[in-house]
């Protein structure tokens, strides 16, 4: 069985007065790889971070469709600035396999076949932290392949990325979305998300904006602060 | 003065019995106090860095306060616990080594509890949500940071270990300077150097300024190869 879908419901972020999330409802089903797009400051990460459970929301309920109690051992994330453990790179893949008791053949054998896939194979002896910065974002998606998580959170996984290691973290989510598991990312390259987009969830000043199906959202966004932000005049 | 010199260096050319017997007791003694303090202080300190709970920053502060304790203090209070009065006298642990050892081990934990928790809070900082979302629970954090901060950990055990092997007041309260048993390099150059014997004085002082540059050495290139292999 599994913990899709999430619902949210009416969930909302407040930080002194200040509403940074409002009145949110969702519901991500397993499926379609889901985009959330917006300008700076619109609450994406914020969002991200509710719906994988670091952060409680202010009001309203975060719902998985099974029960919580292990919440972390389905899902993964990779983060806007991803955080290399002083490790080998071999040793931050296994880190996740290890909390959750992986024996140590599968281990090792989910270690490899990650690192194959990320193409950090050569790496893998090498410290983490000295890996560029390109190399650190294959690593975070490695340690989230390893894991095979059914949900995968990505924040901005390409921000910062050369053209062709952008292209090699978007074959590496693709490949993530072909071995069934649930993509949910946010990005600011408009051009991926048309390329991996089946869904786009566009917010504006922490509110869902509009909810639409990908070919419909870019050919014809049916808010003006959509198309506003996709001709890129949107401002926050 | 220049003659107590000579014959301090002819001391420890000519390897003296009495001199080895008293250097090898000083380093068991602190080695033992300092593996002891690093068992507390080292998981105390990271779990500081890690767990939240009310009273957390006093004592925080109370652990920093203790890390200026006065030995004779210190010497004082576990002369009082051990001796024959005392609620822990029926053990019979006075003027023995073990009572140095505890002593030196109550000095040092606070040292190693504070600078620990130095070290590992800024590395949880960074690693929290990373280690909350690889589902690591706060003792699986514990252990984490421990590991990741090791190199730089070893300071904090290499500081602990300075100031045992050079404090004087505690040991010589506790352990008594029995020829022998209980007598170590800086109790002895207290002694000597009062009794006018300043060759076995000055012997021993070179010794421990000896240690203390070693412990630096050691302490200074870890640092040289940990800032490499965290990039
Ligand atoms: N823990 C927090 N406490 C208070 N304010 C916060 C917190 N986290 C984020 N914010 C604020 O909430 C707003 C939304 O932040 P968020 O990081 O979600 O934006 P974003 O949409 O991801 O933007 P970007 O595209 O720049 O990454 C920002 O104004 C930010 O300053
Ligand atoms: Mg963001």
């Amino acid at each position: 069985m599994s913990i899709l879908p999430l619902s949210l419901d009416e969930v909302s972020f407040r930080a002194g007065d200040r509403a940074l999330l409002d009145g949110i409802s969702l519901t991500i089903e397993s499926g379609p790889k889901t985009v959330i797009l917006g300008a700076n400051g619109a609450g994406k990460s914020l969002l991200l971070r509710i719906c994988h459970g670091l952060l409680g929301p202010s009001g309203g309920k975060v719902r998985w469709a099974e029960g919580t109690t292990r919440q972390y051992e389905r899902q993964a994330m990779v983060f806007q600035k991803p955080v290399m453990l002083r490790r080998s790179v071999a040793a931050n893949v296994a880190y996740g396999l290890r909390l959750r008791k992986i024996e140590a053949g599968e281990r090792a054998r989910r270690v490899a076949d990650a690192l194959r896939r990320t193409g950090l194979t050569d790496f893998a002896d090498q410290p983490a932290r000295l890996l560029s910065g390109g190399e650190q974002q294959r690593l975070a998606l490695a340690r989230t392949w390893a894991l095979e998580p059914e949900i995968l959170f990505l924040d901005e996984p390409t921000a910062n990325l050369d053209p062709g290691a952008t292209r090699a973290v978007e074959e590496i989510v693709s490949g993530f979305h072909d071995s069934g598991a649930k993509i949910v990312m946010t990005t600011h390259d408009i051009g991926q998300a048309r390329r991996l987009a089946d869904e786009v969830i566009f917010l504006h000043r922490g509110r869902v904006a509009e909810r639409a199906g990908a070919d419909r959202f870019f050919a014809q966004p049916s808010t003006e602060e959509a198309a506003a932000y996709l001709r890129g005049d949107l401002l926050w | 003065m220049g003659q107590a010199f000579v014959l301090a260096l002819q001391l420890i050319a000519a390897l003296d019995a009495e001199l080895l017997e008293i250097i090898a007791r000083s380093f068991a003694v602190s080695l033992a106090a300092v593996a002891i303090a690093a068992a507390i202080g080292l998981p105390a300190g990271a779990a500081l860095a890690v767990y939240r709970f009310p009273g957390r920053r006093a004592v925080i502060v109370l652990v920093n306060a203790l890390m200026g304790l006065p030995p004779v203090f210190v010497g004082l209070l576990i002369y009082l616990f051990l001796s024959r009065a005392g609620p822990l006298g029926f053990l019979g642990l006075l003027f023995t080594p073990t009572a140095m050892i505890i002593a030196q081990a109550v000095l040092v934990t606070p040292i190693i509890v504070a600078i620990c928790h130095r070290l590992t809070r800024d590395l949880y900082e960074e690693y929290r949500d990373q280690l909350c979302s690889f589902g690591a629970r706060p003792h699986d954090a514990v252990r984490t940071i421990l590991w990741d901060a090791r190199v730089s950990l070893v300071t904090a055990v290499m500081a602990g270990f300075g100031r045992a092997t050079a404090e004087v007041g505690a040991v010589l309260i506790v352990g008594g300077n029995i020829a022998g048993l209980t007598r170590v390099m800086t109790t002895t150059i207290a002694l000597e150097t009062s009794k006018g014997n300043l060759a076995l004085a000055l012997a021993l002082g070179l010794i421990l300024v000896l240690t203390a540059i070693g412990v630096n050495a050691v302490a200074m290139s870890l640092g040289g190869v940990s800032a490499y292999r965290r990039g």
